[in-house]
Formats: structure tokens, C-alpha cells, sequence
């Protein structure tokens, strides 16, 4: 079997980059699973999260955008809440230009497209398995992620609804992603500036300009604020989110 | 909100999360601004923080009730967290804990 499949440049690739994306295939389910319920349990329609999962690929955006399609006709606040949201995405980007350098026929679109945190986390943290082709394995591993996330989502969508429990209380999966995420970030940071004036801004903003229109200033005056303060922030600066 | 416009909606924050992933491969190619690389490591986790404002913006989650079994569930995914570190067990036993508690306990 080994030797069949180390024969093959692709199939070992593609083993190789199954075994090294269980964890996310285990963390996917869930999360994706409580996507397409929670999309279910607003009411839309089972293909509206499977089609989001596929074009945004963006776990926490998906998340915010559902709660915004039940909410006013907002194109432009999509538009930046999905710039700022996935901003950390810049710098996955910039970390893989030389990793996927040597990618050039079409699976270079497919590897940008498909950048997610948990195939950079991958990819940018553990080396490419020895005798293995690279961009095979970089290829499968994005492709494979993708893949967990659309069919866990699609698990939820269709069969959320056929559960033998109720599922009110279930939104709380959105909070408690951002609150586990927030509090991953707080353990693993040295300083706490950034975090807190996220927080404090944030409130601010909310208090100042309501709960429907506040998502836009706060991501301006964070962004202004971290300009400002660079000199002084930037000895916190080395620490991952 | 017709079905267009949340297409539109969607569409917009697709293309928004692909201009992330894409604008590094096509301006960064030889030097990367220093000012990028700084936001790069403070702008996380100042995002995270707000994205917690942005979940309790109404004070509850259904914009009703007393905001108790949010407080508890909140504290309890925190504590979860940062005993276990386990970022899949917190979701799940935060949402467990909230679900409880809206379903038993403060019943509507």
C-alpha cells in the first residue's frame, strides 16, 4: 500500500495531507456543523450556508454576515466588515509568497483563494513531509480544509432541523467563538494594549453611535488609534493572535 | 431584504475576503511596508475584542430578557478557555451552557 501510493506523486501528497489535517477535520465538523444550524435556525434556506461556506470560506465573517442578512440591505458595511475581519488574512499571504513561489500553473489561484487560518496554521507552522511533493500537498491540504468546512456546514443546514432536542440557545455558538478566540489571543499576548483598546473602542463607538451603525467607526478609529500609539505598541509587537 | 440583496451582500463579502488573500501575492512580491507588518501583529487581537462588543451589542442575544444567562455562559466559555486551552471545547461547552440555561433554567 505504501509503496503504491509513494509511487504516485499525488496520491501520497493526498495521504499525507489527510493525516495532517485531521485536527481540522475534527474542529471543522463542529464548527461547521453549528454554522449551518444556526443559519437554519434563522430561518434561511439549507443551500444559503453551504453557498456562503463555499464562496467566503471565511468561518467568523460567515458567522457575522448571518446575522446581517437578517438585518437592513448593507452592502458597503459588508464590504468593510469582510476587508477588516479577514485582514489578518494579509499576512498569511505574506508569509506564503515564497512557500507557494514555486506553484506557478493553476493551483497558485486555488492555494490564494483557499488560505484560511487553519491551512496557514498548517502550512506555515510544519514542514512539507519528506519524499513528498509540495505543491501536490499544499494544494490538498487546501483543498481538503475547504472541504470539511462546506460539508459540515452542509451536515448542519439539512439535518440541523431533524435533531431530537431543541436547539434555541444555540446562537451562542457565534459569541462563544469570538470569546474563545479573544481569550486564546489574551493568553498567548504579552502585552494587552491592543486587545483592551479593541475592546474599549469598540464600546465606545457603541454607546456613541448605536447598535446598527457603530461596526464602521470602530474599525476606523481602531486602525487610526494603532497608527497612532505604533511607537508605543510596537514593543508588544512579535505576539501572534 | 429581497434575494438579491443578500446575494449582493454576500457577494461583496466574498470578494472582500478574497482581496485579502490576494493583495500580498500581488503588491508584497519584493518588500513588505513596515506599517503592514506592525498592523499585522496588533490589529488581531484588537479585532477580536471588538467582535466580542459586536455579539452583545444588544445587551441580550435576542434583544430580550435579562442578560443573565448570557453573563454566566459568557464567564463560563472565558473560564472554559483558560483552563482547558482547548479552543473546540470551549465553543461546544460555552453553547452547552447557554443552551441549558435558556431551555432549564431561565425558561422564556
Amino acid at each position: 500500500m505504501a509503496s503504491l501510493l509513494t509511487r504516485s506523486g499525488k496520491g501520497a501528497a493526498a495521504w499525507a495531507a489527510f493525516r495532517v489535517t485531521l485536527p481540522i477535520l475534527v474542529g471543522f465538523g463542529f464548527c461547521g456543523f453549528s454554522y449551518g444550524l444556526y443559519m437554519h435556525s434563522l430561518g434561511f434556506a439549507p443551500i444559503v450556508p453551504v453557498i456562503m461556506a463555499t464562496v467566503i470560506l471565511a468561518g467568523s465573517l460567515e458567522f457575522i454576515m448571518a446575522g446581517m442578512l437578517t438585518g437592513p440591505f448593507a452592502p458597503f458595511t459588508a464590504f468593510a466588515v469582510g476587508l477588516v475581519v479577514n485582514a489578518r488574512h494579509l499576512f498569511y499571504g505574506i508569509a506564503m509568497l515564497e512557500p507557494y513561489r514555486e506553484t506557478k500553473d493553476w493551483r497558485k489561484p486555488y492555494l490564494i483563494c483557499g488560505l484560511i487560518d487553519e491551512t496557514f496554521s498548517i502550512l506555515g507552522s510544519e514542514p512539507v513531509p519528506e519524499g513528498i511533493d509540495r505543491r501536490w500537498y499544499y494544494f490538498f491540504v487546501t483543498l481538503f480544509n475547504h472541504a470539511y468546512w462546506v460539508c459540515s456546514t452542509a451536515v448542519g443546514a439539512f439535518f440541523g432541523s431533524s435533531l431530537p432536542f431543541s436547539t434555541e440557545g444555540m446562537e451562542f455558538v457565534l459569541p462563544a467563538l469570538f470569546l474563545a478566540i479573544f481569550t486564546g489571543s489574551w493568553q498567548k499576548e504579552t502585552h494587552h494594549a491592543p486587545t483592551l483598546a479593541g475592546l474599549a473602542i469598540t464600546f465606545v463607538c457603541l454607546l456613541a453611535f448605536g447598535p446598527e451603525y457603530f461596526l464602521l467607526p470602530s474599525m476606523a478609529c481602531i486602525v487610526l488609534f494603532l497608527l497612532l500609539f505604533r511607537r508605543k505598541l510596537s514593543s508588544s509587537a512579535g505576539e501572534q493572535a | 431584504m429581497t434575494t438579491l440583496q443578500a446575494a449582493v451582500m454576500v457577494a461583496l463579502a466574498a470578494l472582500a475576503t478574497q482581496i485579502t488573500r490576494w493583495t500580498p501575492f500581488l503588491l508584497f512580491r519584493r518588500k513588505t511596508p513596515k506599517f503592514i507588518l506592525y498592523l499585522g501583529t496588533v490589529l488581531p487581537p484588537a479585532i477580536w475584542g471588538m467582535l466580542v462588543v459586536y455579539c452583545f451589542r444588544n445587551g441580550t442575544l435576542t434583544g430580550a430578557g435579562s442578560g443573565v444567562p448570557e453573563v454566566l455562559a459568557a464567564a463560563a466559555t472565558v473560564l472554559l478557555q483558560l483552563w482547558k486551552r482547548n479552543m473546540a471545547l470551549t465553543i461546544a461547552g460555552g453553547t452547552l451552557c447557554y443552551m441549558l440555561l435558556v431551555q432549564l433554567v431561565f425558561p422564556h
